[in-house]
């Protein structure tokens, strides 16, 4: 199906079943541990053996002499694989760095050598053994020090580089102006489930039981890399124990365990032991940024400029942290520039939200420094400079924007008004208390997507598709847009996802899964109706699905019937025309934060959250507000504790576990509140619907950044905003 | 300030103990964990097996294992109960929680033989799909959870915490040792803060216990 005009009246607008808060249809597997996830698939191939991966002890060189002998004289040891005796690997595209390093070294923690064993003890105590010779080259770890030699880079989302008027002009003329250095450390995306993958070849075939957000891609991309035919290897991946963009691509388990399972004529499972994790995988890479800022005194901006250094290896991709400010507020003089520098740390690329989070967490911060120079509340200088177009090209309306509302609504519902705009004078006890707020901005991305949908003979509706639910809630809205578009109850669908033999669906990152893919199997049921109807002999626009029958006129055929025996099938997908170029598709929101600052140990604490987010039709309330939630969590993380930190000696991330690297726990949350603007967007989707889940993630930081700075006095630009920051600039305490 | 010689004196120091203390060969790199792989001795040594017999869930489950096999991957690897979760394997994110003789304990931290005639409760021993135990119903109804990976490890402690409080083991947060324990917002956040969920779930996971131990979040 060719979504090429706005979508109009359709049976999902029914909304009996799609908009409703019904608990995820996968949760009672989930909670009682009896989803199987890649590594726990015992029941697909028998005789697994268990393969312990290697990591390079170097940020950059060679390894000069690898001795495997004792591990290979170790017991119950199967096969060891090494880039020295794996054979030819190709290149995938989708990854800068090799998944097996060697014997020149990219980067700390790169692959080595997988260890196959019977079991995983024998495994882990083999790795222990082999003995590797490395040959140390000069790295260059330090992003603050290159950033004179980075070179302009385009991002995802378009140029690295946008300029409209004439920014030096407006902003040197500009009666207020901001001029500010922003930083965001390295963060890891350090999901639950560590990447994990059991392999089995069967003949020249291979099937990879694997934890990942896009199938097919990856499917494609192992082929690539292991010289066979694309047909030949099929995923599986039914449960992804997280992802947020660290799944999007192979990595080293997939590679590992088919090698491994090559080698050891078995199947194999490898996981990534989690220490490995941070260096091996991929991370959000770390930005420096200037924003300029020049308005008029009573507050419209005149010029806004954006600038991004960010590193990544040789090949690789610059942050795309302008990405919004060439959409999200009003001015005439614009600019944006990126720039790329060669870092030998491993390899940057996506995390939820990849451009807007850390774009946003500077931006929204500046907004805060700019109306305070304005002497303007910051909720209001946001209202002031909102736009309805693009402002790089006013000819390309928003096809929907209630930025403004969100902060209204927000600003309401939170007791903005209560906010004492002098900073450090509102106390609680031993507490310094604090309001930020900033506004919410993330893309909704149009991608094609495809399934296949049976309706059989005792009226179960299943649906097929490769598209993933990494915690997202894909089951779930897949099935209520099927119930709703054939006229059954939620249970009477059954959905079945992640398998590459299924039709090729968005897959899941960018925000882009819950629309696109529910927008699939619309398409799909439109297929399906008109095959039932015309089996029937029904006219298949009249037709009504509904409470399980088909009625046209004064006709009605129950569901079963219809079906028949054999039951019926159809399959298809959505594509979309040029409505995203007509019109600029975005998701918008505000947050609010109230903090605590200890007035003697400059210790943070989060008391209240709230976000009103307007992102389309909200397919299920319930999930997408858990979407939203567990992005601001996430965004808690930025603010106040994620940060990998760097060896500049010897080019590695020092802190690689969960203990090192810090996420927010359950004492770091308070209650969170969250609620969606009505809204609906014909633009979008025959769904009418678009992304939450990377929204949610956007502006949180910088709103408990103002928070903390309400509260105390003390700005700070360098993420994360930890204690000792503030401490030396504290107000006198008493 | 510590000089450069005084770094030097340290690290050196430091190499020395780490030697010392596993007694055996030096680390080929001086800065950093050489790789994932903890340090062994050089020697590759016999597979040295033991039979452990505990209850899992109600049932007598008698196993050889291998005596490095962690209680995590007994459960996981050789009795195919997967429902507990290897997040970390370092005692880092909770994943692994189950109940063993009433206490929530990671089962990645410790050895499974160390558990002959242990009673062990995992998550598949709460409830199933179809008879879930109230601490699952109310992480479905208040969608406590989002990929559920460290739902099973969530609910095992949840379950263990309320038992906690009812038997006065106080926490760091507890006002008064000496007063009957509170089940406060507070104290359900202190004492689940092991259990990592990186979705970011606490909020709803907090209602669904709150609702659970008969009180508002």
């Amino acid at each position: 199906m060719k979504f090429d005009s706005p979508a109009t009246t359709n049976p999902i607008d029914r909304l009996k079943v799609v908009g409703q808060p019904f608990s995820r249809i996968d949760g009672p597997l989930k909670t009682t541990g009896t989803a199987p996830y890649a590594y726990e698939r015992h029941d697909v191939a028998p005789n697994q053996a268990y393969g312990y991966v290697v990591g390079a002890a170097i940020g950059k060189g060679r390894i000069a002499g690898i001795d495997l002998g004792k591990a290979k004289a170790a017991p119950g040891v199967l096969a060891i694989v090494t880039a020295e005796n794996a054979g030819k690997l190709g290149k995938g595209r989708l990854n800068t760095a090799k998944l097996l390093g060697g014997p020149e070294i990219q980067h700390y923690h790169q692959a080595i050598a997988v260890v196959v064993a019977d079991t995983f003890e024998q495994a882990r105590a083999a790795a222990a053994l082999i003995r590797v010779d490395y040959a140390r080259e000069q790295g260059a770890f330090d992003l603050a020090s290159l950033t004179d030699k980075a070179k302009p880079n385009p991002i995802t989302s378009g140029p690295g580089d946008t300029a409209v008027g004439d920014f030096a002009a407006a902003f040197a003329a500009a009666p207020v102006r901001l001029d500010a250095r922003y930083s965001t450390p390295d963060e890891a995306h350090a999901m639950m489930e560590p990447h994990a993958t059991i392999a089995a070849w069967q003949g020249d075939k291979l099937t990879l039981w694997t934890s990942n957000q896009m199938i097919a891609w990856n499917a494609a991309e192992m082929a690539t890399i292991l010289d066979v035919p694309k047909e030949n290897v099929r995923l599986d991946s039914p449960f992804v124990g997280g992802g947020f963009g660290g799944k999007l691509f192979p990595r080293a388990d997939a590679l590992l365990a088919a090698l491994g399972a090559r080698a050891a004529k078995r199947p194999v499972k490898v996981a990534l032991q989690r220490p490995l994790m941070f260096n091996n995988t991929t991370h959000r890479p770390a930005t420096i940024q200037r924003i300029r800022i020049g308005a008029t005194a009573d507050g419209k901006i005149t010029a806004i400029g954006h600038e991004s250094w960010s590193g990544d290896l040789v090949g690789g991709k610059a942050d795309g942290a302008v990405a919004q400010t060439r959409l999200l507020y009003a001015g005439a003089h614009r600019m944006t520039a990126t720039r790329l520098a060669t870092l030998d740390l491993p390899e940057g690329n996506a995390m939820r939200a990849p451009g807007e989070a850390t774009g946003m967490m500077a931006l929204e911060i500046a907004m805060d420094e700019m109306a305070e120079k304005l002497g303007m509340d910051p909720v209001q200088f946001r209202i002031l400079n909102d736009t309805q177009v693009d402002p790089e090209k006013p000819e390309r309306p928003f096809s929907q924007r209630q930025l403004v509302e969100c902060l209204r609504n927000g600003a309401e519902r939170f007791g903005w008004n209560r906010r004492n705009p002098q900073p450090g004078r509102v106390r609680d006890g031993r507490w310094l208390v604090g309001m930020g707020a900033a506004a919410a901005f993330r893309n909704n991305l149009l991608t094609k997507s495809a399934a296949r949908v049976r309706l059989d003979g005792s009226g179960i509706v299943t649906v097929e598709t490769d598209m993933t639910d990494i915690g997202t809630g894909s089951y779930t809205i897949i099935a209520q847009t099927a119930a709703e578009m054939m006229g059954v109850p939620l249970e009477r669908v059954k959905v079945r996802l992640g398998d590459s033999a299924f039709p090729v669906s968005a897959g899941s990152g960018g925000q882009w899964g819950g629309n696109n893919s529910t927008a699939g199997v619309y398409a799909a049921c439109v297929k399906l109706r008109e095959a039932i109807a015309q089996k029937l002999g029904f006219n298949s626009t009249e037709a009504e699905f509904a409470e399980g029958e088909v009625r046209a006129g004064n006709r009605r055929v129950p569901l079963t019937q219809a079906a028949g025996e054999a039951g019926i099938a159809a399959e298809d997908g959505i594509e979309y025309g040029d409505l995203a170029k007509k019109y600029q598709q975005s998701t918008f929101g505000a947050h609010f934060v109230e903090v605590g600052v200890d007035a003697a140990t400059a210790e943070i604490r989060v008391r209240r959250m709230l976000a009103v987010c307007a992102a389309g039709r909200i397919l299920n309330p319930k999930t997408a507000r858990s979407q939203v939630i567990g992005a601001m969590t996430m965004g808690v993380g930025a603010a106040l504790m994620e940060e990998l930190v760097v060896d500049k000696r010897a080019g590695f991330f020092v802190n690689h576990d969960l203990a090192g690297y810090e996420v927010p726990v359950h004492a770091d949350i308070p209650h969170q509140e969250m609620f969606f603007l009505d809204e609906t967007d014909p633009m979008s989707s025959p769904m009418k619907a678009k992304g939450v889940a990377e929204l949610g993630i956007c502006g949180v930081a910088a709103a408990v950044a103002n928070a903390v700075y309400n509260a105390t006095g003390v700005r700070v630009r360098d993420y994360p905003i930890t204690l000792d920051k503030l401490l030396e600039r504290m107000p006198d305490v008493g | 300030m510590q000089g450069p010689s005084d770094f030097e004196l340290s690290r050196r120091k430091l190499l020395l103990g780490t030697a010392a203390s596993v007694a055996f060969g030096a680390a080929p790199t001086a800065y950093a964990q050489p790789s994932a792989v903890p340090a062994q001795a050089d020697v590759a040594e016999a597979v040295s097996m033991s039979k452990v017999s505990f209850n899992v869930n109600g049932s007598l489950r008698e196993i050889a294992l291998d005596t490095r096999t962690t209680l995590l991957d007994a459960l996981r690897e050789h009795l195919h109960l997967t429902g507990s979760k290897k997040g970390c394997d370092h005692g880092q994110c909770g994943a692994c929680t189950v109940i063993v003789g009433g206490r929530r304990i990671n089962s990645c931290l410790t050895l499974a033989v160390m558990h002959q005639g242990d009673s062990i409760t995992t998550i598949e021993g709460l409830g199933t799909p179809e008879h879930m135990h109230p601490m699952q119903a109310a992480f479905v109804k208040h969608d406590g959870f989002q990929c559920g990976y460290c739902t099973p490890g969530q609910i095992c402690s949840a379950v263990a915490v309320l038992d906690e409080i009812r038997a006065g083991i106080p926490s760091h947060v507890s006002a008064d040792l000496n007063a009957p324990l509170q089940l406060t917002n507070a104290e359900l956040r202190e004492r689940m803060s092991g259990n990592i969920c990186r979705c970011g779930a606490y909020s709803n996971i907090a209602e669904a216990i709150s609702e659970v131990a008969g009180r508002p979040a």
